[in-house]
């Protein structure tokens, strides 16, 4: 019988956090139209999310653009298909790993911080003391933040396109000492307007994801520091998870 | 008809009952305290009345506003005629002392920034203190921390002023400095105060009336002259502060509500 407990309680857990979600994702759409709007604060938040993520992506495209041209340079030849890795490593860059990696890193470093920072101001009563302001706290803290990872990760992500498409062009002509010329074609000569927006769109939808999931496990933490803690990783555990199947279908729909 | 009514609350968290029929009016103008021991459901009593917890039965009408029923975004626009001060301060911590106290204003006034400044250090004054606005909550001692949420409590200039346990975890000689602050706010603010403690000597000092709660109800209410001379052998043992009698000879079944249930109700 424990077992059927258990599984039953998994159900109900799974449920009542999509649900949590779904309503927080009702109140910020709703709320981000009413005033006041916090300008200053939806600024704040961009360059927290955006402009300080720039290291991490930096790293993150350019490398992963790099291994992947040193991979498929290797595979390639085998078959006397060097002339192709170009065109990989741009249709992968830009369709599915700059979108998905960027997730990922924006995820672990802000999505994060989101849980801890409202959790926090949960379990010390921060969040009644709003209210208690006459101020709508998910109107407060969640638009300012949701809408910063909606409008700031297409841009992480136009940035780790080019770093990837770099740093594939620097192995592969540097290292592999391919033509450059030649290469440079291969890199463009599949690639369509359509693969930079499947990629652009996925990085909105990402951005969404993980401020949202990040603000609601940090609205619903209970428990003191232990709580706070929970919170933030459930916040980048399941925020991971989902952009992860999020992307599966995703794909589907914009290939 | 009573400025803040209590009528027959009713609230259980997790199947723990906390208040069982509460019931209580406050006048207008009146400094009320609640007395209880911890888990006695204080602050949820509290709670009620700015209307972070919705009661399971019974209402809250506040000046003739029944706010049990109203709705989140109604609630919230009502809730500007109250002032609360939270036990541990509750201070924004991403934010300076000033700008924690001209949050109310700035979000809710049309001040511009000249008046919003004169109006922080008036309500600085008023909790005297000086020179610690561009000081982060952090860098404050409790007492502090606790004045500059009254400080914030009183920015808009609410005709409700609420004290979650003003004291607790200060020494005796600032309690007494901030239970006369209390005082003096309720005189000199002209508002209706509600106040829970623990605390018997603050609870004397600054009410117009006490009452005690007890496992979720009233047992009894007096001036603090009346309530000082109650017979009744549970409010005897809470002011004399026996460790044998009536109230721990029950159980703490009352105790502590889970956070996880009251969230439930958080709409």
């Amino acid at each position: 019988m424990k077992i059927f407990d258990a599984i039953g309680r998994v159900f109900l857990r799974v449920f009542e956090q999509t649900g949590l979600w779904f309503d927080a994702f009702w109140r910020t759409l709703t709320s981000a139209f009413r005033p006041p709007f916090d300008i200053s604060e939806w600024f704040r938040q961009m360059v927290r999310l955006g402009v300080n993520s720039i290291p991490v992506v930096f790293l993150t495209t350019m490398f992963t653009g790099m291994v992947l041209a040193l991979q498929t340079y290797n595979g390639f030849q085998r078959v006397h298909a060097e002339q192709f890795v170009g065109s990989v490593v741009a249709l992968a860059m830009l369709r599915e790993l700059a979108p998905v990696l960027v997730g990922l890193m924006v995820t672990g470093r802000v999505g994060s911080s989101m849980a801890a920072e409202i959790g926090t101001m949960r379990v010390t009563e921060q969040i009644d003391a709003l209210k208690a302001l006459a101020t709508d706290p998910m109107q407060y803290l969640f638009v300012p933040r949701v809408i910063a990872g909606i409008v700031m990760l297409p841009f992480l992500v136009i940035l780790g396109d080019a770093l990837g498409l770099y740093g594939g062009y620097l192995v592969a002509v540097k290292l592999m000492h391919a033509n450059p010329v030649v290469y440079e074609q291969n890199t463009y000569q599949f690639l369509d307007l359509n693969d930079m927006w499947s990629g652009l769109i996925k990085a909105a939808v990402f951005g969404l994801i993980l401020t949202l999931t990040g603000c609601v496990r940090g609205y619903y933490t209970t428990g003191g520091a232990e709580g706070v803690g929970r919170a933030t990783t459930y916040a980048v555990v399941s925020a991971s998870l989902i952009i992860l199947l999020s992307d599966f279908f995703l794909t589907k729909l914009l290939f | 008809m009573a400025y803040i009514q209590l009528e027959n609350l009713h609230k259980s968290f997790g199947g723990k009952v906390v208040l069982d029929g509460m019931s209580i009016d406050v006048e207008r103008g009146e400094s009320l305290v609640i007395v209880g021991g911890s888990g006695s459901g204080k602050s949820v009593t509290l709670k009620h009345i700015i209307g972070l917890l919705r009661p399971d039965k019974g209402r809250v009408v506040i000046d003739g506003n029944d706010i049990t029923t109203m709705r989140e975004r109604e609630l919230n626009r009502f809730r500007r005629h109250f002032g609360m001060a939270f036990q541990e301060g509750a201070l924004f911590d991403s934010m300076s002392v000033f700008e924690n106290i001209a949050f109310p204003l700035r979000r809710h006034t049309k001040m511009s920034q000249a008046e919003i400044r004169a109006r922080v250090e008036e309500c600085l004054e008023q909790v005297h203190l000086h020179g610690v606005d561009t000081k982060r909550p952090s860098e404050l001692s409790g007492g502090m921390r606790r004045r500059v949420g009254f400080a914030r409590a009183i920015s808009l200039k609410p005709d409700i002023l609420l004290f979650d346990e003003p004291t607790t975890g200060l020494d005796p000689v600032i309690s007494d400095v901030v239970a006369e602050l209390i005082v003096e706010m309720d005189q000199t603010l002209n508002t209706t105060t509600v106040t829970i403690t623990h605390d018997m000597k603050v609870a004397f000092k600054i009410a117009d009336r006490v009452a005690m709660l007890y496992k979720g109800r009233i047992i009894e209410e007096g001036t603090p002259d009346e309530f000082q001379r109650s017979q009744d052998p549970i409010v005897r043992q809470f002011i004399e502060g026996r460790a044998e009698g009536p109230l721990t000879a029950g159980d703490e079944q009352h105790g502590r509500i889970e956070r996880r249930e009251s969230m439930r109700t958080d709409s």
